[in-house]
């Protein structure tokens, strides 16, 4: 079946089967390998991407749903450029990840949790994020470096970081 | 872990639904796919081998949610079928529905899964079915032979069982608002599926009291009702419910753990609310 949809901002034309997940077709079809897929059935969230903004997960959706749709992926993330996107900044200085399987998800919802809530309590965060596991961090790095990237995007305290050198 | 190969059709109209559905009748298993939250790791995990995958997504008519006049207590919202638990969680027209949304899942699974999906699921630890029950919803369900309402409590027949034709959708679902509510529920991680949950819900002068979880639909609890209406305590009704239930244990909590579980959320349910007497 042939759907077109846009992936990190570029239009992209896929004949797929009906059964291929969104997953499969970003990253067998598209080659988009960054959406990590962990259980396939719902649970891990190593697969979230967002779907016109909404977080998604990707194994839970069929391609042929996505026609017309905009999807971003961890590859839309990072500038064009290389620089990195300041969560991915913040998950790098705070130990946000270790073997790096789940993180992809975690960016993501990451994403999307600081688009809706800008200034997320670590409660928050932790509520937000419960659908996304690691096996290796013990999360504590995790709600850190989301609560960093928040502070970072916060006007005020932006302000008064150039203020204080 | 990948779902064996199925037709997919995809409606435009609930009339191309119904349509769509009706080649089922030649014997081929037909299924709905709306949200796909439960559906599609039943696909994944091959537990589930529809031959035709009807997508309803972008069947226009079954989105929505309306509010119905009425003063509270009295009126009602009719919730579209497609409506995600991420706009249940974020409206506030039907507080209860809201409050029981945001225990569904994660932020990805609330963004897809919808009411009616849910509803005609009919996973008895699930939260609508029992915030259903506990208002008195009715589901507005269509077939070849035209439409029909359905009362929640008429709705769940067993553990993933519902009274729906294999040819029918639900296009709707009227939930009256409860003049007071409570709604609590207990997993053991945040997201889960409830080991017990509890909504209390007063509608028209009525308290219902009911529970997912402790059987396999969502279970009234008509015993406590009684002792509520008769002006008794919580401790009263909380005794009441305990009594009255008879859960089985699996290997996620005991029969015991799960009645002591239910009196404590209807307890709590109850405090939300501001109901039950003294103590």
């Amino acid at each position: 079946m042939k759907v077109e949809l846009t992936v990190n901002g570029e239009r992209v034309r896929l004949d797929v089967e009906p059964r291929r997940t969104l997953a499969d077709a970003l990253r067998e079809d598209l080659g988009h390998t960054g959406t990590h897929l962990g259980c396939e059935h719902g649970v891990c969230g190593a697969c979230t991407v967002l779907v016109d903004d909404e977080p998604v997960r990707g194994c839970l959706m069929f391609a042929v749903q996505a026609d017309g749709a905009s999807v971003t992926t961890v590859e839309g993330l990072a500038a064009a450029d290389g620089t990195l996107h300041p969560l991915q900044e913040a998950f790098v200085a705070h130990h946000g990840l270790q073997c790096g399987f789940c993180t992809p998800g975690m960016l993501i919802s990451a994403l999307h949790l600081l688009r809706t809530h800008p200034a997320p309590s670590r409660e928050t965060i932790r509520a937000e994020m419960s659908g996304n596991i690691c096996r290796c961090t013990g999360y504590i790095g995790i709600v850190d470096a989301i609560q960093a990237a928040a502070t970072a995007a916060a006007p005020t305290s932006r302000e008064s970081g150039i203020s204080s050198g | 872990m990948k779902p064996a190969p199925f037709e997919y059709l995809r409606p435009g109209s609930v009339d191309e639904t119904v349509a769509a559905l009706a080649t089922g009748a030649d014997g081929l298993e037909v299924k709905i796919l709306a949200g796909g939250q439960s559906l599609v790791p039943l696909l994944a995990l091959r537990m589930a081998r529809p031959a035709v995958l009807v997508d309803i997504n972008r069947v226009a008519e079954l989105s929505g949610f309306a509010r119905c006049p009425g003063s509270v207590g009295t009126g009602s919202v009719e919730v579209g079928a497609l409506t995600r638990h991420s706009a249940l969680a974020g409206q506030t027209e039907h507080p209860l529905l809201a409050e029981a949304a945001r225990w569904i899942g994660h932020p990805a699974i609330r963004s897809r899964g919808t009411a009616a999906g849910s509803l005609a699921h009919a996973d008895p630890a699930a939260e609508l079915p029992v915030v259903a029950v506990a208002c008195g919803a009715v589901a507005t369900v269509i077939g070849p032979g035209g439409a029909r309402r359905v009362p929640a409590d008429e709705l769940f027949l067993g553990p993933l069982m519902s009274a729906l034709g294999e040819d029918e959708l639900i296009t709707s679902v009227s939930f009256p608002v409860p003049a007071r509510w409570g709604f609590a529920e207990f997993a053991r991680r945040h997201g889960d599926f409830a080991l017990v949950s509890a909504a209390v819900a007063e509608v028209a002068g009525e308290v219902s009291i009911a529970l997912g979880g402790v059987g396999g639909v969502p279970v009234r609890a008509v015993a406590g009702e009684r002792a509520l209406a008769r002006g008794g305590s919580v401790d009263e009704v909380v005794a009441a419910v305990r009594a009255e239930l008879s859960p089985t244990g699996d290997l996620h909590a005991s029969a015991d753990y799960r009645r002591a579980l239910a009196g404590e959320l209807v307890r709590r349910a109850l405090e939300q609310a501001g109901l039950g007497g003294g103590g």
